[in-house]
């Protein structure tokens, strides 16, 4: 019961943090705003997707995106905390490495959730058709995106010092992963014909792979021929998300 | 618990008289059974003991062979200049670091075998800043109260009445950012107490605040003492700070305790006053005193010749005449009490430089709060 309100009370912060710092909020519409309307017009032209405009198949890539970054991105709360000497008051407490752990991934993840819905929001503006289902089931979804990549950035920015080496490291991660994933063109299927055989079998390897898979299975219904059965991808963003969770238990474990 | 425990049963006995009774046996009966410790006499004296406690980093002495006993309801000060080892001390007795031999016991329960339960007992106040700034003051408490296993029914409560202990009740729900520096530092100490602890460690407590604060933070220390039935561990370099606060006195030097009593008895090893002499030539005027006079505790601090003496009043008038008699012009001679820096000095031949205290601005503050 203890570790459970310990869990609450640090998810509370998270989201709390998050909802008063209003520029955080506000330039989550930036980036994605730039990819789908420059990027997605200027791409539009190369690519004719079947049934669909490239916008519509670029958006569930965006989604992906913008929970990669944002989730990465979270790590520096960790910094954060240890700057600003909060971090010594949870990791004195009486409660485990595990609930806090995940009370502080839980609570970040929410966040980056909320920051996807808001992309779901822009991208309805922009003219993209959003069937109501399609967004219900995407978001549990983006849960699981979420779970594993926080874990990564909160285990990373465990072993950082600072801002800075956090912020460079960062970088390193997140183009590959995005890059890799299939969020801005197709890995497979007719339209992939072009793209050397290394790029596909690199990319089994990418957690955002199955995410942004699973994601467009579900946005773009039966036009959109998947990587991998739905089931497959959920099961491998599970599985991620388990491994990143007790890596970065240990990582908090280890953390004086 | 404990504590709340001990809390409910003074407030029965008075409701309830000899039926009262009855109650605080079995209640304390209760208590000595969750404590997990086979030896209750020692425990009920001590609420610290260290054995042999030792800390080395990459065989550095930080903490050395360290023996202390901290009774209950006390204020124990541990006094000595930086890097003298007395952070390093309490990070091990609230279970943040671990002895690389020795062991203690706080409340107890020993400080690497039972680190949860030592946890539930204590309240720290880190010294640097712990608090999130983002969040108002009652929520950074209660925050700290579901970490704690504060029951929920009783959090609301416990938090109104520490908040107006520390005298922050007006300020609640503001956000923390907007709280000057000893505001801050006074919900750190009433937060510490929230889960009501059997022991609170305050490490460097008016660290880089400015005089009027500090001193108002020590009114609040001796208060929680009064109001909480609280035994108290705080570190300080501040000799007025260790003096006005502590019931004993640990004198730390490079890792070890090289003096432990009361204040005053501490002040009493030094057998005298201190004399406080300016002239032209200082060496010659100690080599006069200590030649015609015997008196040989004489040391140079700061362009001023300090000498210990008996009955410094009547001691004097005998300097000053050896002063013109061998022409050397006195500029000011000063008496005073000895203080805890002459006692530490005695004891190291080195003073506590009162100027050596971190002071917290800036970007450079917030790297030093790091903790690794």
């Amino acid at each position: 019961m203890t570790e459970l309100r310990g869990f609450y009370t640090l998810w509370l912060r998270e989201v709390k943090r998050y909802f008063r710092d209003r520029t955080r909020v506000v330039s989550s519409f930036v980036q994605p705003l730039l990819w789908l309307v420059i990027f997605g017009a200027g791409f539009g032209m190369r690519f004719a997707i079947p049934g669909g405009n490239y916008m519509q198949y670029l958006f569930p890539g965006i989604i992906g995106q913008t929970l990669l970054f944002t989730s990465m991105f979270m790590g520096i709360s960790v910094i954060w905390d240890r700057d600003f000497g909060f971090l010594k008051e949870i990791l004195v407490a009486p409660i485990s490495r595990f609930s806090l752990f995940l009370g502080k991934m839980i609570g970040d993840s929410t966040d980056a959730v909320i920051q996807g819905v808001i992309v779901f929001a822009l991208g309805m503006l922009l003219g993209i058709s959003v069937d109501p289902l399609a967004f219900l089931i995407s978001l549990p979804i983006m849960l699981l995106i979420t779970f594993g990549l926080v874990s990564i950035g909160l285990t990373i920015a465990s072993f950082m010092g600072s801002l800075e080496s956090f912020g460079a490291i960062q970088t390193f991660i997140n183009l590959p992963i995005f890059f890799l994933s299939g969020a801005l063109f197709p890995l497979s299927g007719p339209l992939a014909e072009n793209v050397p055989a290394w790029l596909p079998t690199v990319s089994t390897f990418d957690p955002l792979t199955y995410g942004v898979d699973a994601l467009r299975s579900v946005l773009l219904g039966g036009t959109y021929v998947s990587l991998q059965p739905f089931w497959v991808n959920i099961a491998v963003l599970c599985g991620f998300d388990a491994l990143m969770i007790a890596i970065g238990t240990w990582a908090f474990a280890r953390m004086k | 618990m404990y504590f709340g425990f001990r809390m409910l049963t003074a407030e029965m006995i008075g409701f309830c008289g000899k039926s009262g009774n009855i109650l605080k046996s079995t209640l304390r009966l209760k208590f000595l059974k969750q404590r997990g410790t086979d030896d209750y006499s020692m425990t009920n004296a001590f609420v610290i003991e260290t054995k042999q406690l030792t800390k080395s980093f990459n065989g550095l002495m930080a903490v050395d062979k360290l023996d202390i006993t901290v009774e209950s309801g006390e204020i124990f000060g541990l006094l000595g200049p930086n890097g003298a080892g007395k952070t390093t001390t309490i990070s091990m007795l609230c279970t943040i670091l671990k002895p690389t031999s020795g062991t203690a016991k706080v409340n107890g329960f020993d400080i690497v075998k039972e680190a949860r339960q030592v946890r539930k007992s204590i309240g720290i106040v880190f010294q640097d800043p712990s608090i999130d700034d983002r969040l108002t003051g009652r929520e950074n408490l209660n925050m700290h109260a579901n970490l704690y296993g504060v029951p929920p029914g009783e959090q609301k409560d416990r938090i109104d009445r520490i908040l107006k202990l520390v005298e922050l009740d007006d300020r609640a729900d503001d956000l923390m950012r907007t709280y000057s520096g000893g505001m801050r530092r006074r919900l750190e100490l009433g937060r510490g107490l929230i889960h009501y602890p059997k022991v609170l460690f305050l490490d460097e407590p008016t660290l880089g605040l400015d005089p009027q604060t500090r001193d108002h933070i020590w009114t609040y220390i001796k208060e929680l003492k009064k109001t909480h039935d609280i035994t108290i561990v705080l570190t300080t370099h501040y000799m007025d700070e260790a003096d006005r606060l502590s019931d004993r006195i640990g004198i730390m030097d490079r890792g070890k305790i090289i003096a432990l009593d009361t204040p005053p008895k501490l002040k009493e090893t030094l057998e005298g006053d201190v004399m406080i002499i300016k002239a032209k030539n200082l060496d010659a005027m100690a080599a006069l005193v200590s030649e015609k006079m015997g008196l040989t505790k004489t040391r140079m601090i700061d362009g001023t010749l300090e000498i210990t003496v008996h009955q410094g009043k009547t001691v004097m008038p005998r300097i000053m005449e050896l002063a013109t008699e061998n022409k050397i012009f006195i500029d000011s001679i000063l008496l005073r009490e000895p203080n805890l820096e002459d006692v530490f000095l005695h004891y190291t031949g080195r003073i506590i430089r009162a100027d050596s205290g971190r002071e917290l601005h800036g970007f450079s503050a917030i790297q030093r709060r790091k903790i690794r």
